[in-house]
């Protein structure tokens, strides 16, 4: 079976789908959990989504449905007590992310039902997806790209300056638990693909990926969605082919590692957009003095001399061995100072 | 004096009566009373830990009276609704989100107050904002990450984005801490053309340097209550009258005037910049 050939088949079709949407859907709003320096909020509405999954198996109801009500629960617990900002904060979270592991688990074994099944949640199962959970994904998946770019100016006043956004008349609070809810659905939608366990992957890393390159939050944003779709796709083109050669690989870790891999490679670009920024970026306010350089100097900075020049105030400094050179007439004749 | 609640005419900004706050428990402002007349300029001064800065989050509704009345344009504070006409600059945190965020869309977000939910900027929007920035002269930084400026270009976005909403009362939170000399000029321009347009302006600052001659009424808090509140007082005068010294303890009654030249000399203007 080729590999078109095995993207005919009805079940990987809807792999395909539920892949696509969700990269779209979890990285949106992934942005926003990035922004609030929360990025392992994902990781702790996972932990606490599998007791919801362990409570559906349990009743026989539908394990996505129990897992939207205990995941948003969950995610409106940390939202609260993040905004308490008590000092024990992190460890209530981390209580409550012990609880939610560990009652899954034990809830999975009052159920009678193995081990097995659970791990389809806890590492993904996007192949055996029906075609009613594909529903679910697709309609929840477009409710959350709709909300986090529609309402990206708000969302985005609120995570960047809450104080402000407050005076400025938003209701600060609703966003806010506005986006842990979105949280919880993204993690749940994204349980079949990546799993529980690595959802929060899906998150974060498209964020990190584009944040390299880019100055804007509307383009980091777009950029992450792109990024996410790409890398679960991707991953799941991946897996598919690997496990033509016999190997049993399962698309949820291999999403995560082509988003990781994806990363690395960006990295290196995103070092030299920083160095090249911070060569023009404006001095600190309390600048450090300047320091004349005693030694000879070979050559004039000018328009020719191959040193990149940038503006400084009303003078043109030379950029010269990762420092800059400022021209300076004294009494002694030219020579320059260093920044 | 203070007047009669009922009959505060709808064109006075900010109306303080008895105001208490408490912050976690502690309280931190004691029976302020505050009036603000519009088109006025009052620098709200005192040292650090005086409860100038608790004043003003008051003010904007970011901290809750413990006692006290607050009325913002004639209309008490669960009232009140109309924040287009408030803008607010909180004190510059080092602290940004953990997303690149463009000089643009920070400012933007001071439209918020005009703009209808799931509607794109209209021109109007674009319009304002493009005069913010110009005002603050960080037009030709539009497009850059909020993350590259200055302390002091991000102190003018900053005000730029309260610019944006076109209000008519300003309040900004020590606007001039690590802030340069030049871009404190560049701040008290952009501060002289809003008061001649008519802004009422409501600044705290430790120093005021060059926005010493902006300023038509000083109010200098001293251990949560008000000291002093009259004409403009020069930043000698607030350390020579011992408003600047330190922590003292009224109730102790060493903290008279004229007693603390030392205490303000050992207190050597330390920058919020942490």
């Amino acid at each position: 079976m080729t590999l078109f050939e095995l993207f005919s088949v009805p079940f990987m079709q809807r792999a395909l789908i539920a892949a696509f949407l969700v990269g779209i859907a979890a990285p949106a709003v992934g942005t926003y959990i990035v922004q609030r320096r929360l990025a392992l909020m994902g990781d702790g509405i996972g932990h606490v989504a599998v007791t919801g999954v362990a409570i559906g198996l349990w009743t026989q109801t539908s394990p996505t449905w129990t897992a939207v009500i205990v995941a948003i629960a969950g995610a409106v617990v940390i939202e609260i007590v993040r905004e308490r900002g008590h000092a024990e904060g992190d460890v209530a979270l981390a209580m409550l992310f012990y609880g939610g592991l560990a009652g899954g688990v034990f809830v999975t074994g009052l159920a009678g039902t193995g081990a097995s099944r659970l791990q389809e949640f806890l590492f993904g199962s996007i192949l055996t997806i029906s075609v009613n959970d594909l529903l679910v994904t697709m309609a929840l998946s477009v409710v959350l790209i709709v909300i986090c770019v529609g309402l990206s100016p708000q969302l985005f006043a609120v995570s960047q300056d809450p104080d402000y956004a407050k005076v400025a008349g938003l209701p600060v609070r609703f966003y806010s638990i506005l986006v842990a809810v979105l949280a919880a659905l993204s993690v749940v939608i994204a349980m079949r693909t990546v799993g529980l366990l690595l959802v929060s992957a899906l998150m974060v890393v498209p964020v990190a990926i584009v944040q390299q390159l880019t100055r804007s939050f509307r383009m980091t944003l777009l950029g992450a969605m792109g990024a996410g779709l790409a890398a679960s796709v991707g991953g799941l083109v991946l897996a598919a082919a690997l496990s033509r050669t016999g190997a049993n690989v399962q698309p949820g870790p291999s999403i995560v590692l082509v988003a990781l891999a994806g990363f690395f490679l960006v990295w290196p670009i995103g070092a030299w957009l920083r160095r090249r920024r911070a060569l023009v970026a404006p001095f600190p306010e309390t600048s450090p003095e300047e320091k004349p350089v005693d030694e000879a100097h070979p050559h004039h900075h000018g328009e020719k001399c191959g040193h990149v020049a940038v503006e400084h105030g009303d003078h043109v400094d030379y950029i010269h061995d990762g420092h800059r050179h400022a021209a300076h007439v004294g009494a002694e004749g030219e020579h320059y100072d260093e920044h | 004096m203070s007047k009669p609640r009922s009959t505060v005419p709808a064109d006075v900004p900010v109306q303080l009566l008895h105001g208490d706050v408490a912050l976690s428990g502690r309280p931190v402002l004691r029976e302020v009373d505050l009036t603000v007349n519009r088109g006025e300029f009052v620098a709200l001064m005192g040292a650090n830990g005086s409860g100038k800065s608790t004043l003003v989050r008051t003010l904007v509704g970011l901290n809750p009276l413990s006692t006290g009345r607050l009325e913002l344009f004639g209309r008490s504070l669960s009232g009140f609704h109309d924040w287009s006409r408030i803008g607010y600059v909180p004190q510059r945190s080092t602290a940004t989100g953990g997303v690149p965020a463009s000089v643009w869309e920070v400012v933007a977000s001071g439209r918020l107050t005009h703009r209808k939910l799931l509607r794109p900027l209209r021109s109007a929007d674009r319009a304002a904002i493009r005069a913010a920035l110009d005002v603050v002269g960080m037009g030709a930084y539009a497009h850059r990450g909020v993350a590259q400026l200055s302390g002091g270009q991000h102190q003018r976005v900053l005000i730029a984005r309260a610019l944006a909403g076109r209000p008519e009362l300003l309040l900004l939170d020590e606007p001039t801490a690590g802030v340069d000399l030049p871009n404190q000029q560049a701040l008290a321009g952009a501060l002289r053309r809003l008061k001649d347009d008519g802004a009422t302006i409501v600044l705290v600052a430790h120093e005021l340097g060059p926005l010493a001659p902006l300023v038509d009424r000083a109010v200098v808090m001293r251990d949560g209550r008000k000291a002093y509140d009259g004409p403009p007082l020069t930043d000698a005068d607030v350390h020579a009258q011992g408003f600047d010294a330190g922590h003292v303890h009224c109730d102790t009654g060493l903290g008279t005037a004229g007693s603390t030249s030392a205490a303000s000399a050992a207190v050597p203007t330390p920058l919020k910049e942490l």
